[in-house]
């Protein structure tokens, strides 16, 4: 049995790492002319951390049982995952260009096992927390030792389910199987999130049992760090809650809810793609 | 009142039109938006009556919940989401808060995107199945408009009933159908085109196509009426009658799967009243990623399949 671990990189080659990872998200995002470029890109140091330095996983080998599991709760982030899963070896990076388009196992939202590594569908948001309890119980009754990492967006905790599974966790003792990430980047499809529906992440989820880590989303040593302090063992559930900017990385698209679920022009790709080479303001 | 010529819109347009309409009229509407108002364009009715709209954030079964409250007090509560997630995320909300009290209550859903037509965002989001749980409920009115005028007086007449309704409308901008002058009427089916050997009954964007399939089937000989049964609940019984007695034969076209849409509500008129052959066009799969008018081809949901069913049905005639 391949006992894959992580990769370990430093800090500066997961900052490359980054940039590649933010180039096909817009790349992506401007071929189809349709998908959600904010979300992703708010999202990309935490997935980078996660995928190369703490997900104990074998891109050779997609189905290893003993693998850790990563849900992609928030599913209309799939330039991020798909380009996560590419640059990680899961699949050529040829196939980002199909995404959106007939034919390509690449859809707008993951489609389990439509591409090695999609772990499960996603696309309803609010799941994700509740298929990571079903594959922890699962690892714990076959004596195996993954752990189950969701990632959610801050919008999507509005859902009814995410609470009920965050409850269920504690309850269950599946706090050292199951670590939730909460992007936090205060806007959702309609506009900030303190508008449209008010959330509270770090009391919310305390009050349900859970420790809570807050990060600077966008500090790769930050992200490495909360990730590295979620896996340690605790009494509680962790959260890693990251402060994260929706658009990070693109000017024009930062902080903007316009940029939600909106295809970049031609010219805008030029632009962002300079940026995210250029790498302003990206620790 | 001059009628003005057919528009090129979403149906979807036409939502806050008709809410602003109804507004105006009097109704004592609250509209009700889950995080996707930019989409279902509730937000347009929003800034016209910032009193009378609200929106609850990705919470679509709490959505339901309010509108049902809201209406106890005799508001007339529209709600709308995506046709993926509303019937989908609050059935059993809609089923025992609206449903089941007496006669129904006044919530009336509006749902977007319904059908594969919702393009790139791929399967999840594509509702198949939202006709079937719609029309499951007892009180629901169900109706799924072809254009968007007949989408705007569609949400104007579910809105001065008292009952529950769901309403779906599409995301692509589809050619119109009707001018101003056109009186939608609930449960009534518009023929839009006379035949004799066969009726073509569709709704949504099938109306259409279904137009495109009976010219083709002129060039071959073959003279077919067209029905838009924009009402697919009640279904307008008399007209599915009149079109097996006066043309033995029928297609149904909707962009819903076959199971407990447009297909099997004309199926189940005929079975108890003029058997006659008929023919389902649907989309019987579930869907994946493309452009809209790219997957109405990869899903067959074309004239020359509509005309092929027709050829299919009548050849079945006995
Ligand atoms: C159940 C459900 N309702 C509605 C949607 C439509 N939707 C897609 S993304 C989104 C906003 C999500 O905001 P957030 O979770 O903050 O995501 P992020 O900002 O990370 O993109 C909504 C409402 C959905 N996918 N699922
Ligand atoms: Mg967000």
């Amino acid at each position: 049995m391949p006992t894959a671990t992580a990769a370990r990189l430093s800090v500066d080659e997961l900052r490359d790492i980054a940039k590649r990872i933010r180039s096909h998200i817009v790349q992506m995002v401007f071929n189809a002319q349709s998908g959600h470029p904010g979300g992703s890109l708010s999202a990309v140091e935490l997935g980078v951390a996660l995928f190369w330095n703490h997900l104990r996983i074998d891109p050779e080998n997609p189905q290893w049982p003993g693998r850790d599991r990563f849900f992609l709760s928030k599913g209309h982030a799939t330039p991020f995952y798909y380009s996560l899963l590419a640059e990680r070896g899961f699949f050529s990076t040829g196939l980002l260009d199909g995404f959106r388009t007939l034919g390509s196992p690449l859809q707008g939202h993951p489609s389990m096992n439509s591409a090695p590594g999609i772990e499960m569908s996603g696309g309803s948001l609010g799941q994700g927390l509740s298929f990571a309890i079903g594959q922890a119980t699962a690892g714990r009754m076959d004596g195996r030792d993954y752990r189950c990492w969701v990632m959610m967006g801050d919008g999507e905790l509005n859902e009814g389910q995410v609470w009920e599974a965050a409850m269920a966790v504690p309850h269950f003792g599946l706090g050292d199987r199951i670590v939730a990430i909460v992007d936090r980047n205060g806007l959702q499809n309609d506009g900030f999130g303190d508008t449209i529906m008010k959330v509270h992440p770090k009391e919310m989820w305390h009050g349900f049992g859970w420790h809570v880590i807050e990060c600077d989303g966008h500090d790769m040593a930050a992200v490495d760090q909360a990730l590295t302090e979620a896996e340690r063992p605790h009494g509680k559930p962790r959260v890693v809650v990251a402060h994260t900017i929706k658009g990070k990385g693109v000017s024009f698209m930062e902080n903007n809810a316009g940029f939600h679920g909106k295809a970049p022009t031609a010219e805008q790709l030029k632009q962002a793609l300079d940026e995210i080479t250029r790498g302003d303001g990206l620790l | 009142m001059t009628s003005v010529a057919p528009v090129t819109a979403a149906t979807r347009e036409a939502y806050p039109k008709a809410l602003i309409q109804l507004a105006e009229e009097g109704v004592d509407v609250v509209a009700i938006d889950a995080d996707l108002s930019v989409s279902t364009m509730g937000y347009q009715f929003g800034e016209k009556y910032p009193d009378r709209w609200m929106t609850v954030g990705v919470a679509e079964a709490n959505m339901v919940g309010i509108g049902a409250g809201l209406a106890a007090t005799g508001k007339t509560a529209f709600i709308a989401s995506f046709a993926a997630f509303l019937p989908g995320r609050c059935f059993d909300q809609l089923r025992t808060s609206v449903a089941q009290p007496k006669g129904g209550m006044n919530v009336k859903c509006v749902a977007s995107h319904g059908g594969i037509t919702v393009g790139e965002d791929g399967m999840s989001a594509q509702a198949i199945e939202d006709l079937a749980l719609a029309t499951a409920l007892i009180p629901f009115d169900v109706v799924v408009p072809a254009d968007f005028e007949s989408a705007r007086q569609a949400i104007v007449a579910v809105g001065k009933t008292s009952k529950p309704a769901y309403v779906r409308t599409g995301r692509p901008k589809v050619p119109g159908l009707y001018t101003t002058g056109y009186r939608f009427e609930l449960g009534k089916a518009t023929q839009l085109r006379a035949g004799s050997d066969v009726t073509l009954i569709a709704c949504g964007i099938l109306v259409s196509i279904a137009l495109q399939a009976a010219e083709q089937l002129a060039a071959d000989g073959v003279s077919a009426r067209v029905l838009d049964m924009a009402t697919i609940k009640p279904i307008d019984r008399e007209a599915v009658i009149a079109a097996a007695r006066d043309t033995g034969a029928i297609v149904t076209a909707e962009e819903h799967q076959t199971v407990g849409g447009l297909g099997s509500a004309v199926a189940r008129v005929l079975v108890e009243t003029i058997p006659v052959p008929v023919s389902m066009v649907g989309v019987d799969r579930y869907g994946t990623s493309g452009k809209w008018d790219e997957l109405l081809g990869y899903f067959e949901l074309t004239p020359q399949r509509l005309a092929q069913a027709a050829k299919d049905a009548i050849a079945r005639k006995r």
